[in-house]
């Protein structure tokens, strides 16, 4: 998914979260510690995990505590980035460990890293390519962009149930394609 | 999973956010310490004896709006630094720009007078109270600032400190204007100045320890 689009997606949900809306606060806290777990984990190191994973509730919090902050005439994607990079800071001065993060560091890094090395993103594009066109694209919908079945279902007249069978095949016939490749 | 449980928690006692709140946070701080600062100009430093007429003239409402003018490029800084990514630059470009016009016409009245009385409008007779004595009196907007805006989510910590510093040097100047009889432009652009950089100074100083996030 584009980045453009990640940050149209997510600020749609911070807004529907400042007014309240429970529910898109979940999915938007979702998404972004699934973010925030490779962004930290990357500065942190492997045998740093634990620590990885305290930051992103730490994170998780401060975005929470601190919401009021976000001004909708600001990208998402750069309020939640900065607060992720205070944290981190945050967390180095008190291990007491100094070292540099570029000021100048552009916000798409987050998002960027999260969504993958191009390897990976090469070898998932040759699996899906191999299913039907719309399993492919429910796939992608569901697993990688994070959309509801609805949602997915909805792109091409199906039910949530249609989609929900059509999906179990797709991801039964990607199953059976790694494991033969594995094997 | 931990995180999944957080998330519920979170979602589950998230209210609404009323628009306008920051602003609305640091602004009332104005209030608290424009308070305490008038009190202490009641009490300790007096009203100027000539309020009444000074109040018809010109020049006690240029202080005023130098003052108040500088405590709005601060308090827009500090609104924007108390938000993570926003910038700031706007709001320091009006405090900038205050400066050289008040700088300007200092410069063009302290032309304009005598060579004999150039370091009296300049200096007027109170140059070494005033900046010491517009710190003092922005100390408690910048003591409720800092509180307020620890709470928000400043996340460079000097530079919102002397936004902080700005905006209470600012009201402090504002109330000093009650008891300051100085009447020169040049005055006003050096001394006043001097008065709300020191105070942005302090801000700047201790910004990094109190406005960490608790």
């Amino acid at each position: 998914m584009a980045f453009h689009e990640v940050e149209q997606r997510l600020k749609a949900l911070m807004l529907r979260a400042q007014a309240g809306d429970g529910q898109a606060w979940r999915e938007l806290l979702t998404l972004l510690s699934a973010r925030l777990a490779v962004y930290f984990r990357r500065r942190l190191g492997a045998d740093l995990a634990d620590e990885a994973d305290d930051l992103v509730q730490e994170t998780l919090l401060a975005v929470h505590g601190r919401r009021m902050t976000y001004d909708p005439s600001q990208p998402f994607t750069a309020w939640a980035y900065a607060v992720a990079r205070y944290k981190l800071i945050d967390h180095w001065r008190r291990r007491r460990v100094r070292r540099h993060v570029p000021l100048d560091e552009v916000a798409e890094t987050l998002w960027a890293e999260a969504d993958g090395g191009a390897e990976a993103a090469a070898d998932l594009d040759r699996l899906l390519g191999d299913l039907p066109a719309r399993q492919e694209q429910l796939v992608r919908g569901v697993k990688i962009e994070g959309l509801s079945l609805a949602e997915a279902g909805a792109r091409f007249g199906m039910t949530e149930g249609a989609a929900k069978v059509s999906l179990h095949r797709a991801l039964k016939a990607l199953m059976a394609k790694v494991g033969a490749r594995g094997d | 999973m931990e995180t999944d449980r957080l998330i519920e928690g979170l979602a589950a006692d998230l209210r609404p956010v009323s628009p306008g709140v920051v602003s609305r946070r640091i602004a009332l701080t104005a209030l608290v310490g424009g308070a305490v600062a008038l009190v202490v100009v009641l009490s300790w430093l007096g009203l100027r004896q000539d309020l009444a007429a000074a109040v018809t003239g010109p020049m006690f409402w240029m202080k005023a709006g130098y003052a108040a003018v500088l405590g709005v490029a601060g308090f827009w800084c500090a609104e924007r630094l108390a938000r993570p990514a926003a910038s700031p630059r706007r709001a320091a470009a009006l405090g900038l720009l205050a400066l050289m016009v008040m700088g300007g016409l200092g410069a063009a009245t302290l032309m304009a007078a005598e060579p004999s009385e150039r370091a009296a409008v300049w200096l007027g007779h109170s140059w070494r109270r005033c900046p010491v004595n517009i710190l003092a009196l922005s100390l408690p907007t910048l003591a409720a600032a800092l509180w307020a805006m620890r709470r928000l989510a400043p996340t460079r910590l000097r530079l919102a400190g002397a936004a902080a510093g700005l905006f209470a040097g600012g009201v402090g100047a504002t109330v000093y204007g009650l008891h300051c009889t100085e009447t020169s432009p040049m005055f006003l652009a050096t001394w006043y100045s001097l008065g709300m950089a020191l105070s942005a100074g302090l801000g700047a100083l201790v910004g990094p320890w109190a406005l960490r996030w608790r």
